[in-house]
């Protein structure tokens, strides 16, 4: 190794963890999560101070304080339009999401969609366990139709939401699925999600070991997504509809134009306002 | 190019004196154009040296409904209609019936309708023994080509007025520039055509009784609606972000921000909903930018779980509220103050924050200005509690002066090593990083927190926190703006918001009967300020309270945070008619009696 490279040794995972220990339970996925995004941010060097994570409410929602960056943990399901608003206040900053599926797709659905159209260069992260953890178990959008619980004795009967191909139809530019127990997958997608312009939507499937304990199961079934990354959505939607749902990694780039958030580069005074009431 | 050659007739010839005040209506079908007729005739007669007040009121169909243009002119600057209008010009009876309440008539009224249609006058302008003075307004318009019956109703109401030939011409090609030269001279044709027609169906003498004196010197004016001026007042305290969803009566203030923080090297977006609007502007000031969103009671409901956030991550913003009738949809084109109640209580929690009222058109700009002051200075959410009165209403104001406040948000610009962000403060606000800024890193949250920002269930950071945040907005100077403060006497009465004008008008029809009066209207709502108005009460024997809502939401408020002295008279009705000023006086005159 030689000096200059010494000089501009890239940064650790580690110096992007805080020191807050996490709430979550022993073995939850969200843990590796945490530690693919460090891991990511570390890859791209980026600066804590220039960093936000933004993040609603929820197991996975605490995530901004257990990273060393700027963070924003609002109310549940507001997360998008909260980073949005960071985003093109100071276009300058790279902006993360994360959250849960109640979070994202429940209370949070129809800033879900809007995101996805605004295609504002944010990046989103949706720690998907299928359940409420939180309020310890009941059944969320990805939840299966049949799964008891308390509150649905039974089963919801409903049938699940389909984030990814939400996604897509709504206009998101950049779709992956990633599998929290597969870390260096997770890093090398999320590092591309966040240098991919627009809004990236990165669904990891992060099993809920206390109220979910099948979800152990998970490590056995996922695989590779078996083809390339297309850049034809309607292409990538089929085979997100055919696949088994646990096919992992880059399923869709698309070239859309991010969301304008420039701003004019010969600001006029106030006065210049006021002349419009003048009589 | 046809152009109007209309000579003003001579106004002397009766020796009537001619007015300085008139009030008048155009009334017709939504779509038929009496709102841009209206805003013409105020342009040309503020032009020309009058001040003067337009409001709408329409019905809640887009088109097809009704639809009055609600105008005042005066030799003096106007806040509110008379409670009887001099002229009304139907340009149709469609609906007109509809504004029996609103539009009060009297045998010195005159009324023109179309005289070549079926007279479907309703009974309220019949009964009313209103002078007539029909005229074909219809086919006066199909005669010329392209031409609309309300700009026959301009010229005729022109006319009748006496505004300058010039004036109006400059008015209706301001008004039409997009439509064309085609559009332009039609239109003033038909202008000449209504001015021409008048002679015919009113004398001299009877149309000598409408006519306005000549404006004295004029002045520099601007020609505002309250919504604007709410809009330039946040450009003003300095706002560069807003978010916006839709909402009527509040739209005009997002249309007026979004071209205008485009203008100044800002930005607006437009949001999925309020939901999102509160929280867009939430994480932009949170970003370091000085933040704004406008909406209306329904928007404001949505938003209220997210005004607590603010509140407890210490993030100022700034939420206009142009009020309509409610609840639910309410009555969304008419104007209420109904929305103090979950201004002021809204929030679950205990989550101290500020909310301000304007008191007047042109203090829109003013209240506004200031909420992004007290906001940004003590970083927390502030309501701007204004009406559709106010907001819709156009008004020719004297220019609003400019007040300076030394607003400053205080940043942690160089964080030393353990920096806190909710560092408890003697005066309880802390400095805070705005992102970019290294070693300031922290997570805001709507969790309870330590200082440092991390969530906290612990007794002692709760009770800490909680009087961290109400001190700062309790302790803070708010100086003069609290209230404005006119008269003195035994009777005092005490307003808020749009109520102000007919509290000042019949405050001062009071003290022509030789009653002292004193009058206080609040602009600052929340933190109350009992020291303050316990020494403006001081003296005072019997309390008027006058407000636009029928659950009396003012007077209880005013009984939760202060101790009213003597007989308190409650003066409460809901929107959207407004309180006149002779309902303050007969409420004055009660005051006095026993």
């Amino acid at each position: 190794m030689t000096d200059t490279r010494a000089a501009v040794a890239r940064p650790k995972a580690s110096d992007y963890k805080s020191d807050i220990p996490p709430v979550w339970c022993p073995g939850c996925g969200d843990y590796t999560v945490l530690l693919s995004i460090t891991k990511a941010m570390a890859q791209l060097a980026l600066a804590p101070e220039e960093t936000v994570v933004v993040s609603g409410i929820g197991c996975s929602s605490r995530i901004p304080a257990y990273t060393n960056c700027y963070g924003f943990h609002g109310v549940h399901g507001r997360s998008l339009a909260l980073a949005t608003g960071v985003k093109v206040a100071r276009p300058e900053l790279t902006v993360l999401v994360a959250g849960g599926d109640g979070d994202g797709f429940s209370i949070g659905g129809n800033h879900f969609l809007h995101a996805c159209r605004r295609n504002i260069d944010l990046t989103y992260i949706v720690m998907d366990n299928r359940v409420y953890g939180m309020t310890k178990g009941q059944p969320s959008p990805t939840t299966e139709p049949d799964w008891d619980s308390a509150l649905s004795p039974g089963g919801t009967g409903l049938r699940p939401f389909h984030p990814l191909v939400i996604a897509l139809a709504s206009g998101a530019n950049f779709v992956a699925r990633c599998f929290s127990g597969d870390p260096n997958g997770t890093t090398k997608v999320l590092t591309e999600a966040i240098q991919h312009p627009g809004f990236s939507f990165v669904e990891i499937l992060s099993p809920c070991v206390t109220f979910r304990p099948e979800q152990r199961g998970w490590s056995e079934v996922v695989h590779p997504a078996p083809v390339e990354p297309t850049d034809d959505a309607a292409q990538a939607a089929r085979r997100i509809m055919t696949d088994d749902g646990f096919n992992v990694g880059v399923l869709y780039r698309g070239d859309r134009e991010p969301y304008r958030t420039a701003r004019t580069e010969t600001p006029e005074s106030l006065a210049d306002l006021e002349e419009e009431f003048a009589i | 190019m046809t152009t109007a050659t209309r000579k003003a007739p001579e106004p002397e010839t009766t020796g009537v004196q001619a007015r300085s005040k008139i009030s008048l209506a155009i009334s017709g079908s939504g779509g038929a154009g009496v709102i841009t007729a209206g805003e013409m005739l105020l342009s040309a007669a503020a032009a020309a040296g009058w001040y003067g007040l337009m409001t709408r009121s329409t019905g809640p169909q887009i088109r097809g409904g009704e639809a009055a243009a609600l105008l005042t002119l005066a030799a003096e600057p106007v806040g509110l209609h008379s409670a009887q209008f001099d002229v009304l010009i139907a340009v149709d009876w469609m609906n007109t019936d509809r504004f029996a309440a609103e539009l009060v008539l009297t045998p010195e009224s005159l009324v023109i309708g179309d005289s070549a249609l079926p007279d479907d006058a309703p009974a309220f302008a019949v009964d009313s023994g209103a002078r007539r003075a029909d005229m074909p307004l219809k086919e006066m318009a199909t005669e010329i080509d392209g031409g609309r019956i309300n700009m026959v109703a301009v010229g005729c109401l022109s006319a009748l007025l006496g505004i300058p030939d010039d004036a109006l011409e400059n008015a209706v090609r301001a008004k039409l520039k997009c439509k064309g030269d085609a559009a332009i001279a039609s239109s003033l044709d038909c202008i000449r055509s209504g001015a021409e027609m008048l002679p015919s169906v009113l004398d001299d003498a009877a149309a000598a009784q409408f006519r306005l004196a000549p404006a004295g010197q004029r002045r520099d004016r601007w020609l505002i609606s309250g919504n604007e001026a709410a809009g330039l007042g946040a450009v003003r305290g300095g706002v560069r972000f807003a978010a916006a969803y839709p909402i009527t009566p509040a739209t005009e203030v997002l249309e007026w921000l979004a071209p205008a923080l485009d203008r100044v090297g800002g930005i607006l977006v437009q949001a999925e909903d309020e939901l999102a609007s509160i929280n867009m502007i939430i994480g932009a000031s949170y970003g370091g930018v000085p933040s704004i969103t406008a909406t209306s009671g329904p928007g404001l409901a949505l938003m209220i779980e997210s005004i607590g956030l603010a509140t407890s991550a210490e993030v100022p913003v700034v939420i206009v509220d142009v009020m309509r009738g409610g609840p639910s949809t309410g009555i969304p084109t008419k104007s209420e103050q109904s929305d103090l109640n979950i201004a002021v209580y809204g929030m679950h929690g205990d989550a101290p924050h500020i909310v301000v009222a304007p008191n007047s058109i042109g203090d829109c700009l003013f209240t506004t200005q200031w909420a992004v002051h007290l906001a940004e200075d003590m970083q927390a959410p502030a309501i701007v509690l204004s009406d559709q009165f106010l907001g819709q209403a156009k008004s020719v104001v004297d220019p609003p002066a400019n007040v300076s406040f030394i607003t400053r948000r205080i940043t942690a610009d160089a964080p030393e090593p353990g920096y806190h962000r909710y560092a408890v403060t003697d005066g309880g606000v802390s400095p805070m990083a705005v992102p970019g800024t290294k070693g300031g890193q922290y997570t805001a949250d709507g969790l309870e927190h330590s200082p440092r920002g991390t969530p906290s269930s612990r007794v002692e950071d709760h009770v800490a926190q909680l009087a961290k945040r109400r001190r700062k907005i309790e302790e803070f100077d708010y100086g003069d703006h609290w209230a404005t403060v006119d008269g003195d006497g035994a009777v005092a009465v005490l307003t808020w918001g749009s109520t102000a004008e007919a509290v000042r008008l019949g405050a001062d029809m009071a003290r022509q009967e030789g009653i002292a009066v004193k009058t206080v209207n609040l602009r600052l709502l929340l933190p109350a300020q009992p020291a303050r108005l316990e020494a403006e009460l001081s003296g005072v024997d019997a309390v008027v309270v006058v407000e636009q809502s029928e659950g009396a939401q003012f007077h209880h408020y005013l009984r939760a945070h202060y101790d009213l002295p003597g007989r308190v008279l409650p003066l409460n009705q809901p929107g959207p008619l407004p309180i006149q000023s002779i309902d303050v006086l007969n409420k004055i005159r009660e005051a006095i009696q026993t």
